[in-house]
């Protein structure tokens, strides 16, 4: 294990993060707490309870969940993407670095930023709506795991990307549509039956259900399937990194 | 082992690259470059100098072929192959707004070293870059942002250090601090493989040289060799009176009419014992033919590469 070429890299993008702070952690706090006032006090105050909670604590794990999956993509695109379009990725290719310390470096620093930036949401929430944590330590491992599996779909977007229209592209026309639609403002219940059943083709469903089952122990699927898919989705996305690896796929000519 | 067989620490064999476009960029090169040397390649543009340089640095795929450096395939040990080894690359390609230090820093790590300060100031105060340590590299000159790369490239003390045109957008003073540099690294028991377009750089530089054309290894020789072998000297004599024709009493020289009859020119061997100046001298004073001046010019490694890379079937070595 090259230990110092991990920690190199790690540095570097944590480096970038403090750089652009503001950017990076203040508007994506702001835009939460737009967020909460809008819908969870505004417009909550006039919502019912869903499942004995009120509204604005409702939508608390899927906005998190928002920001957490769109964070680790764009950073960790982003972070990838950088180096392609300045040349330096020329050090990157003739380092005697693996993969997998190419890639414990650059998903490694983009889920911790996006952990920092779920608690901080988190700590924000609390400001305006009280709530309890039903399963302190399954909030953490799902937080966790979800910035770890989309920073990494992050890098496979960064690693894809030729030009930065394709690199935004997936996050604003996939990933925001499948999270408004993943029941971060509903529950999957209020929906008529048949689109109860499309919706399960949606993996942010399944993200959004158990990071809720983590905070009040009610879920619109199981917690093990839940982890589960995303599980499954972090498999899918390593195989095709090792492959891009492998291959040099639109890395090396 | 390597010690034992060969002096050799790059070994490249039967590399062909054919790029995604179909162009094929290098045909069947095979090369040693022998421990300790500063090696030049020289090329026109387009030749494949960068790309023979980014397969051996692991940024280019080769389509065949093996690549040894320092004793370790570049492929199956990859690690072992690639820490020994320092690039700066051909085109300015920096971090924006990373200090000089950090990124420096980074490099080092990155190549799997523990921290050195005192190593990296070393390098920093040979390239004359100590007071811009904590500079952004997007506020230096282009010549500092070449020397930042060679900074970097030497970040993690390599064995093996590859220069793809150092020299281009570098001032005099620079350059001559850079061929400095180079020099003592060589002395410390580094190997440098450059390439330049400056060729009096390379006839200055280079124990050997390579000479790249299409793709193609033309020739690989010994400096001094190759100048030997393929420098001619020439001796120009402007006659007072111009000529149709040369003289059958003058067969015995290999003569040329240039300059519409005005200049009589004598092409000789400067290894030969005997140059048959005097002779020539001799018999021109016989046939009354009179001469109002002399040169004499030797080709520089500049007209044996003009040579070479123009007409590469008719040179042979
Ligand atoms: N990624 C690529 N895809 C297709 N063709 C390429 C690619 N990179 C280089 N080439 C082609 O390969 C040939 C060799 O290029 P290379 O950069 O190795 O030349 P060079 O000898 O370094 O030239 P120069 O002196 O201009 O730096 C050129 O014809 C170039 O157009
Ligand atoms: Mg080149």
């Amino acid at each position: 294990m090259n230990l110092h070429g991990i920690r190199a890299i790690y540095r570097f993008e944590m480096a970038r993060t403090f750089r652009t702070v503001m950017q990076s952690i203040a508007a994506p706090v702001l835009t939460t707490s737009l967020y909460f006032i809008v819908f969870g006090k505004a417009i909550g105050s006039r919502m019912g309870d869903i499942d004995n909670i009120s509204y604005g604590a409702f939508i608390i794990p899927g906005l998190v969940m928002l920001s957490l999956l769109s964070e680790s993509i764009s950073n960790a695109s982003f972070g990838i993407y950088m180096p392609k379009w300045a040349g330096t990725i020329y050090e990157l290719l003739s380092a005697p670095v693996s993969w997998i310390e190419v890639l414990i470096g650059y998903v490694g620093a983009a889920a911790t930023k996006s952990v920092m930036l779920g608690l901080l949401i988190m700590g924000t929430a609390r400001l305006f709506v009280p709530y309890e944590i039903a399963h302190p330590f399954w909030l953490i491992a799902i937080l966790l795991l979800t910035a770890v599996t989309f920073s990494l779909f992050g890098f496979i977007i960064g690693l894809w990307a030729d030009n930065f229209q394709k690199l935004q592209v997936v996050p604003l026309l996939i990933v925001t549509p499948l999270t408004f639609l993943g029941g971060a403002f509903y529950s999957i219940n209020m929906l008529p039956p048949l689109w109860q059943k499309i919706t399960l083709f949606n993996p942010v469903v399944y993200l959004i259900s158990g990071f809720r089952w983590a905070f009040y122990g009610m879920a619109d699927v199981h917690i093990g399937v839940s982890v589960g898919v995303t599980l499954g989705f972090l498999l899918i996305c390593l195989t095709f990194v090792w492959w891009v690896f492998n291959t040099g796929y639109k890395l090396r000519s | 082992m390597t010690d034992q067989t060969s002096a050799a620490i790059v070994r490249i064999r039967g590399v062909n690259k054919t790029y995604a476009s179909g162009f094929q960029a290098l045909k069947d090169v095979n090369l040693d470059i022998k421990r300790g040397e500063i090696f030049a390649l020289l090329g026109p543009n387009g030749a494949g100098k960068t790309t023979l340089i980014s397969i051996i640095c692991g940024i280019v795929n080769a389509s065949s072929g093996t690549v040894i450096a320092d004793g370790h395939d570049t492929l199956r040990d990859y690690r072992a192959a690639r820490a020994s080894i320092g690039l700066v690359p051909q085109e300015l390609h920096t971090d924006a707004f990373e200090s000089v230090w950090s990124t420096m820093s980074f490099s080092r790590g990155l190549f799997g070293k523990a921290p050195n300060p005192a190593h990296l100031e070393k390098v920093l105060r040979d390239l004359s870059l100590w007071d811009k340590r904590d500079a952004k590299i997007m506020t230096l000159s282009g010549g500092m942002k070449r020397r930042v790369l060679i900074a970097k490239a030497l970040a993690h003390e390599p064995r093996i250090l590859f220069l793809d045109e150092p020299s281009a957008g570098v001032d005099v003073e620079l350059r001559h601090d850079m061929w400095r540099m180079v020099r003592e690294l060589r002395a410390n028991g580094t190997t440098i493989i450059l390439t330049t377009h400056y060729i009096e750089e390379a006839e200055d530089m280079a124990d050997r040289i390579g000479v790249i054309n299409k793709g193609e290894l033309i020739i690989v020789e010994d400096k001094k060799v190759l100048m030997r072998k393929l420098g001619k000297k020439q001796l120009a004599i402007t006659l007072r009176q111009p000529m149709r024709s040369i003289p059958d009493a003058l067969d015995d020289w290999s003569l040329e009419l240039t300059e519409g009859g005005h200049t009589l020119v004598y092409s000789f061997d400067t290894q030969k014992e005997e140059t048959g100046i005097a002779a020539l001298l001799r018999a021109l004073g016989e046939h009354g033919i009179d001469f109002k001046d002399l040169r004499s010019s030797e080709s520089s490694l500049e007209d044996i590469f003009v040579s070479l890379v123009h007409q590469p079937n008719e040179v042979t070595v």
